[in-house]
């Protein structure tokens, strides 16, 4: 299955970047049983980063995709229960027929319900709906001890509120019950519109997120002077009965790319072409149309694999939230330290973020999030130092499942947080039994720790 | 259809049993472990667009006690059922089963004899319908006598020529008989296991059986491809096989 970051025998685990790390996962059906013992849960390990990567020393992390099934829906009230490892492609293929949607999607459909509660995700509703965390009602978790509990607002609640967004380090999340949304019809009204400057894009974000529940905007971060931060804002909305064909949508098939590019093949050259040609070949200022979900949601999903353009040095990402108010000036300081250390992102996304969640580590608060993602090269961690800089001179932070290369230190001066989060931690798993690469690296939670 | 799927609960049997629901056959679902069962039957019926009720029973491969009463109560929530499919088994490497006599005992036992004798019940209900459908998940372990699947090929190679047997016997007498041979398939039996090329995903393999099943078709292979693979290895020389690794 391509759409997984699949182990590999010599190399170990990796995440969607493609960073390596010595390990292997075993996968069962019987996650409750599998789950025992190990000392991180993954699924589809689409974290760009270490979060699904084991701590030095750990050897096996419990795969979770095969326990995958889905165990009670309400068609009044529209309650999910599952196993984590379902996979949200599955979901919306079986749910788009029955006029049933996630009420938050992340960019891509191959995730776990287990990963979109430990990531706490958002999606391009994100200004409105909040994130999945929020439609949450409950989670079955194997905490430390063997213990396996039961976590929602009502009961456990410092449990479940560090589950959202925790990365998976405070147990195996064992089961998963949300509320869905209903949808009109599974056909969307998109809109977009190319606009010439950062700062209009940033406007026109916000405006159009007043009527459009969907929105986001794809950012050119090369060209200089007041061309800088051009891009393309992504509007979109489902379509009503009557105003699109009345058959389903179906996803359309995914082209796989078979081999590793060569490393260095995406570089500030090549993207400048190809930011050029997409911002170019938006023609019209302004398209409208009917689309799918998948064009809507999923764009990069049409790719299989497409972490391989990166080549065999892999990609890492950059995605933070600032301040509204100095939006525009944070991300051009951020496109300025890509252009002095002669790299560029190849695919940029800003967002407009809403209301901050109760997960005690989730990403999003209010302001402007901008996502970079950044071939590996040798000046990689500098680079990421120099974003998180930016970043916490402009009151924001960073997204942890995206990242793999920031510093302890940097973290915590973004994430005052942390405290509360590490205190429910030590409650619930007193003696670190839950751990990775990423709690090794930034909380010094490792295999050794106490 | 209206489907008895003994080992529904996981693997390539909980694949089959998806996609039986997903196209409307009606589930009665057969395995371990009351919680498993009523888990896994949820999920069919979820699957299954949440209208049709998937009923199940406790059924153990080790235990022949158990299958006459699992298929009755088949037979009454079902209201009589026209195709049995059975993928549960027992799985261990030749390494393993070297080790342990006891658990090489239990193997054989479930893999062969008990597997045959819950047939047995099977042919007997459906040859008393009029006919109807027997598939049965052997392996291509059971081609032929190999050097890594001594012990769990010697349960298949039996099954097989049970299945075969059957087939000719009744056939005239309208029983369907469908031997499945899947090679190396990644699922959680073959987890840790390192896999070979030609390795299948139980989704596919799923759907090769269910065109297997609709179009008459004795035997299938799965992935197709390991049909070649083992007609090759049917005929190597036996001073090349005892050469060989596989």
């Amino acid at each position: 299955m391509s759409v997984r970051a699949v182990p590999d025998p010599d190399r170990g685990l990796c995440g969607w970047g493609r960073t390596y790390l010595p390990g292997t996962e075993v996968r069962s059906e019987q996650l409750t049983q599998l789950s025992a013992g190990k000392p991180l849960a993954r699924g589809l390990g689409r974290s760009y980063g270490d979060a699904s990567l084991l701590a030095r020393g750990d050897r096996v992390a419990a795969g979770t995709t095969l326990a995958d099934r889905i165990l009670s829906f309400d068609e009044e009230t529209g309650l999910l229960t599952a196993e984590a490892g379902l996979c949200l492609a599955e979901l919306n293929r079986l749910f788009f027929p029955r006029l049933w949607f996630t009420p938050v999607s992340p960019g891509t459909k191959f995730v776990t319900l287990g990963g979109m509660v430990a990531s706490d995700i958002h999606g391009k509703n994100h200004h409105v709906a909040g994130t999945f965390g929020k439609h949450v009602k409950s989670i079955l978790l194997r905490t430390g001890r063997g213990r396996i509990v039961r976590a929602s607002r009502e009961e456990n609640e410092d449990l479940f509120l560090a589950t959202l967004g925790g990365m998976g380090l405070t147990g195996h999340i064992l089961e998963v019950s949300f509320t869905m949304r209903r949808i009109p019809s599974t056909w969307m009204i998109g809109e977009s519109h190319r606009v010439d400057s950062l700062q209009a894009l940033l406007d026109l974000l916000i405006e159009k997120g007043q009527t459009w529940p969907y929105s986001a905007a794809w950012c050119d971060t090369l060209p200089r002077g007041g061309q800088r931060g051009r891009g393309i804002l992504f509007l979109g909305r489902w379509a009503e009965q009557g105003e699109a064909a009345p058959q389903l949508s179906h996803s359309p098939r995914a082209v796989p790319i078979p081999f590793e590019l060569p490393s260095g093949l995406l570089n500030r050259f090549t993207i400048g072409i190809f930011n050029s040609l997409v911002y170019w070949s938006h023609v019209r200022r302004t398209k409208r149309g009917v689309i799918t979900p998948d064009a809507c949601f999923y764009p990069l999903d049409a790719f299989h694999n497409w972490n391989r353009a990166y080549g065999r040095r892999g990609v890492t990402q950059h995605q933070s939230v600032v301040a509204r108010e100095t939006g525009a000036e944070a991300l051009l300081e951020m496109m300025k330290v890509l252009e002095s250390a002669h790299t560029a992102s190849f695919l940029t996304v800003v967002k407009d973020c809403g209301a901050e969640g109760d997960g005690l580590l989730s990403f999003p608060k209010p302001g402007i999030s901008l996502a970079l993602d950044i071939p590996i090269t040798a000046r990689s961690t500098e680079i990421i130092a120099q974003l998180n800089q930016v970043v916490i001179a402009h009151q924001g932070r960073i997204y942890l499942t995206k990242d793999g290369l920031t510093s302890a230190s940097d973290f915590q001066r973004m994430e005052p947080r942390l405290e509360r989060f590490l205190e429910v931690k030590r409650r619930w798993d007193p003696d670190n039994e839950f751990r990775s690469a990423q709690s090794e690296r930034l909380f010094g939670l490792g295999a050794t720790a106490t | 259809m209206k489907v008895v799927l003994l080992g529904g609960t996981s693997g390539m049997g909980r694949a089959i049993g998806r996609q039986l629901v997903e196209r409307g056959d009606h589930v009665f679902l057969l395995g371990l472990g009351d919680a498993e069962l009523e888990k896994s039957a949820a999920d069919f019926e979820q699957r299954g667009g949440g209208k049709l009720k998937v009923g199940y029973a406790p059924c153990d491969l080790e235990r022949p006690e158990s299958f006459a009463p699992a298929l009755a109560e088949a037979d009454r929530v079902l209201g009589g059922f026209d195709t049995v499919i059975v993928t549960a088994a027992l799985f261990a490497t030749q390494e393993r089963l070297e080790q342990d006599i006891e658990l090489t005992r239990r193997l054989l036992t479930v893999n062969f004899a008990n597997t045959v004798v819950f047939c047995e019940q099977v042919r007997a209900y459906l040859l008393g319908r009029g006919g109807g459908r027997l598939c049965v998940f052997s392996s291509v372990a059971g081609d032929r006598g190999r050097k890594p699947v001594v012990l769990y090929g010697a349960s298949k190679a039996g099954l097989s020529a049970y299945l075969e047997g059957l087939d000719h016997r009744y056939h005239a007498q309208g029983l369907q008989i469908l031997c499945v041979k899947p090679g190396f398939v990644r699922t959680s039996m073959t987890e840790g296991l390192k896999a070979p090329p030609f390795a299948g995903e139980p989704e596919g393999v799923a759907k090769q059986v269910l065109t297997a099943l609709d179009n008459r078709r004795p035997v299938v292979y799965a992935p197709a491809m390991w049909a070649w693979v083992m007609r090759v290895i049917r005929n190597l020389p036996r001073f090349v096989m005892r050469k060989v690794g596989f």
